[in-house]
């Protein structure tokens, strides 16, 4: 490929992500699936304006999913992995050896020999951590209990790969294919004895462990004195590659050696600058990776025989639901989470290009067989963000209201007339507040951490989730007289807000908004009392600045005050004449064109602060013209 | 701030607004009316009355933050202002003196532009802790009760106001259940005869006070 064609290419991969891409968001099926359309597009099934169907490109792409896991180990400190350490071990290695025993059983049932059903069925078992850790993080479902029990199983996944690409060789019935290294190729470790091998291992998690403790922070620190932020990105890059090269040639999965190396760098003060530097390239590369996923689907292939394909694909997807959805049932997971989760991992993942091949390639599995497979693995990957959308739109909603929770929801009714939804640094200052003049509350979080926390300061502090009509019901709702909903997400607060107006319409609402524009919704929806997180604590700021400046402590005082309202009704205003615009969604101009509605509202505020009493400029000029 | 509104829900902010058929404003300033003895039941007893409109000053500006439009709204709006209050220190709570240094507003109350208030009446409804006898030349206060409001006296005067004898519930700290019942009834009587229109300023103007000596008018 000469570099004419290289840019060629490029404009072309970029070109159909930026034309399908906004549109599969402006049509609410998530980024992941206007990739692989885009890749389709232009793939030798579309337009065919890519050569090879993008398997180079493929190659290099999967490097996103490397950097999307480095990402992952960033946002995880050592100490939540551990407390993960339940499910990932639980329910990730059972959902490895249930689905694929249940895949194996029917391969072997129609008619393949027991050690080609058995490399299949493990290969199926992988679900794609590009797509369901992409879509989590979109839908804001990565900290919700089904994002992270989707994200322990994918960490078993990935470490399980390694123990496949050993045991592979072991079930080849064929005659190897030439090249029979395949996605192992390049390493060295292969010609090592077994507790060779180990040691080998052992000393590069040591190495990667240790080295992102000891070596990485000075060498930050040398690279930050420079003061180019370039030489920040190079070195963030830098640090990925060589974890990546390290891994290969030890035979360890690189997505999982980068992740380890993510975790141990968790802690270091260097963490948000090198999640900033590496995060467009994950995105950049993610989303050639998905393009290069839909470019590769052998339409060819499911023309040939479509009713086997698809009933294949809809047979693996089927198993994969039911398997998830047990585990998540054992595993005491809230129904509409186990929606959530089931179909987050209901496709088959990236590896499975990978295994496949090296499964061709070792004599395991036939051309006949793996090639369908690798077509069956694209189209459900590419199926997958329907179904996560079709899941999210019909199915969730439909089993919130009834479901229960995880951890049985415990809440109770302790008569208080004030109900406090969530019991973070804003509920709790109310409650406080309000239990110190003697008007208990009920208090509801779903952070059970917190709720641990505040058990052992005494406070009793209800697991439940209050946007949920029989957990508001459950604590008390239809006696109490007032709701504070405290909770931080606004979209949340909105939900929670819209549940208690239509089901307990005598409850006063006092809502936290987080910015101007919540706080209109809000406004909008109607309640009692609408309260920006942040405006009490900057005006109080503002005051103190003013008296620093000179300015007298009551005038200051004052003057704050008449801001607020003056705010405070120009809000109510302009959510009133927003009108027919309420639901759009609030864009970075629409913020900016209201600040500058406040400000020039405080340009015209021409009146005298009510306070023309206090000044006698009138009257003793009205006491001279009389003279 | 709420734009649908239902009956039995708590409501903010909760202030008095002007009422079509009200005739009488009753400004109440207690600043800890949980702790009222005195003020609460005169203040419900009028509540009660209609055609009065109690407006709680502190509840409505409980950080002396006073909409001067809103109160000369209401004021505008009602021939009759009672200025319900403890006397505290012969005179009022903080409030009050606020509420005249902002709301009465040059040329506004008075001053050569100033008309808004003429021709209207003002009646001071006061509880006092000590009997009538400790607001005597004699007594420890040494000064009637009549002669320490002559602030407020002035001040009606100056926006030309009619100014009634105050309406005076002496021995607040000692009244029992039966003072303070029979106390509230008169205080009801007394505003459902200003709402009436049936009190004429110059006709009372020499009484101490406008209750003990309510007899007068229960004739008629």
């Amino acid at each position: 490929m000469n570099t004419q064609d290289f840019f060629v290419n490029a404009i072309l991969y970029l070109g159909a992500a930026l034309i399908m891409v906004p549109l599969a968001k402006r049509l609410g099926l998530g980024s992941v699936l206007g990739y692989l359309i885009a890749g389709v597009v232009i793939g030798p099934y579309g337009f065919d304006l890519v050569g090879d169907g993008g398997g180079d490109v493929m190659h290099a792409a999967e490097f996103g999913v490397v950097l999307m896991l480095f990402l992952v180990g960033l946002e995880l400190e050592p100490a939540l992995l551990w407390r993960l350490r339940g499910p990932i071990l639980g329910l990730g290695g059972l959902q490895v050896l249930v689905t694929a025993a249940v895949v194996a059983l029917v391969a072997i049932a129609l008619g393949l020999p027991w050690q080609q059903g058995l490399a299949v069925g493990l290969v199926l078992a992988m679900s794609s951590t590009a797509i369901a850790l992409q879509t989590l993080n979109e839908k804001g479902l990565m900290k919700s209990d089904a994002g992270q029990k989707s994200f322990a199983v994918l960490l078993f996944q990935d470490v399980a790969v390694i123990p496949m690409l050993a045991v592979f060789p072991l079930l080849a019935t064929l005659t190897p294919a030439d090249g029979g290294e395949g996605a192992h190729g390049g390493s060295f470790v292969e010609h090592l004895a077994g507790w060779q091998h180990a040691l080998v291992v052992l000393g590069a998690i040591v190495g990667v462990v240790g080295g992102g403790r000891l070596l990485v922070p000075p060498l930050m620190r040398r690279v930050a004195r420079t003061g180019l932020r370039e030489m920040f990105t190079a070195a963030a890059l830098a640090l990925v590659f060589a974890v990546t090269v390290l891994m290969s040639m030890v035979g360890l999965s690189p997505a999982l050696g980068t992740f380890l190396a993510g975790v141990v760098l968790a802690n270091s003060e260097y963490r948000h600058e090198l999640e900033s530097d590496i995060d467009p390239f994950k995105g950049l590369l993610l989303g050639l990776f998905f393009i290069s996923v839909g470019a590769s689907i052998n339409f060819g292939l499911v023309a040939e025989a479509p009713g086997r394909i698809l009933s294949v694909l809809v047979g693996v997807t089927l198993v994969k639901v039911l398997v998830l959805v047990g585990l998540a049932r054992l595993f005491k997971t809230a129904a509409d989470q186990t929606a959530v989760f089931a179909v987050a991992l209901s496709q088959v993942g990236e590896f499975a290009f990978v295994l496949f091949s090296f499964a061709q390639a070792s004599g395991v599995l036939p051309g006949e067989v793996a090639e369908p497979m690798v077509a069956v693995t694209a189209l459900s990957m590419a199926a997958s963000p329907l179904l996560l959308a079709l899941n999210e739109r019909v199915i969730v909603p439909r089993l919130r209201p009834s479901a229960r929770a995880d951890r049985p929801s415990d809440v109770e009714d302790e008569g208080a007339s004030v109900i406090v939804a969530g019991y973070g640094r804003f509920g709790q200052i109310c409650a406080r507040f309000l239990r110190a003049n003697g008007f208990p509350c009920t208090l509801l979080d779903v952070d059970s951490e917190q709720i641990e926390v505040m058990a052992r300061f005494g406070a009793r502090v209800f697991f439940g989730d209050a946007s949920r009509l029989d957990l508001l019901r459950a604590a008390g709702a239809a006696k109490a007289r007032l709701l504070i909903v405290a909770v931080d997400d606004p979209a949340k607060v909105k939900e929670i807000v819209h549940l208690a107006r239509t089901h307990f319409p005598h409850l006063a609402v006092l809502a936290r908004a987080r910015g101007r524009g919540d706080a209109m919704d809000l406004v909008e929806i109607g309640v009692e009392g609408v309260y920006r997180e942040t405006f009490d604590a900057s005006l109080r700021t503002g005051v103190d600045a003013l008296r620093l400046l000179g300015v007298h402590a009551h005038r200051a005082e004052r003057s704050a005050r008449t801001f607020r309202r003056h705010d405070e009704a120009a809000m109510v205003e302009m959510a009133s004449r927003r009108g027919d615009q309420a639901s759009f969604v609030q864009s970075a101009r629409e913020r900016l064109r209201m600040l500058e509605e406040a400000l020039q509202a405080d340009l015209g505020r021409a009146d005298r602060f009510g306070e023309s009493g206090w000044d006698s400029e009138d009257v003793r000029r009205a006491s001279t013209e009389r003279r | 701030m709420s734009h649908l509104s239902s009956p039995q829900r708590p409501q903010l902010p909760r202030r008095a607004e002007v009422a079509e058929a009200s005739r009488v404003l009753v400004l109440l300033a207690h600043p800890a009316l949980h702790r009222s003895r005195v003020n609460r039941r005169l203040a419900a007893a009028a509540a009660r009355v209609p055609g009065v409109t109690v407006h709680d000053l502190y509840e409505a500006y409980p950080n002396h933050d006073i909409d001067v439009s809103h109160e000369q709204r209401l004021l505008s709006h009602h021939p009759v202002v009672v200025m319900q209050h403890p006397f505290y220190w012969y005179s009022a709570p903080s409030l009050v003196k606020e509420w005249l240094d902002l709301v009465l507003e040059f040329n506004w109350a008075y001053g050569p532009k100033g008309h808004a208030l003429r021709g209207k009446t003002l009646l001071s409804a006061i509880s006092a802790g000590g009997d009538e006898a400790a607001y005597t030349p004699e007594g420890r206060n040494r000064f009637t009760v009549r002669q320490l409001l002559a602030p407020m006296e002035q001040t009606a005067h100056l926006c030309g106001m009619s100014w009634l004898p105050p309406f005076v519930l002496h021995g607040a700290y000692q009244l029992g259940e039966e003072g303070l019942e029979a106390g509230a009834a008169r205080y009801a009587q007394v505003l459902a005869e200003l709402v009436a229109g049936r009190v004429d300023p110059a006709a009372v103007a020499h009484l101490p006070r406008i209750n003990e000596n309510f007899g007068w008018l229960e004739g008629s």
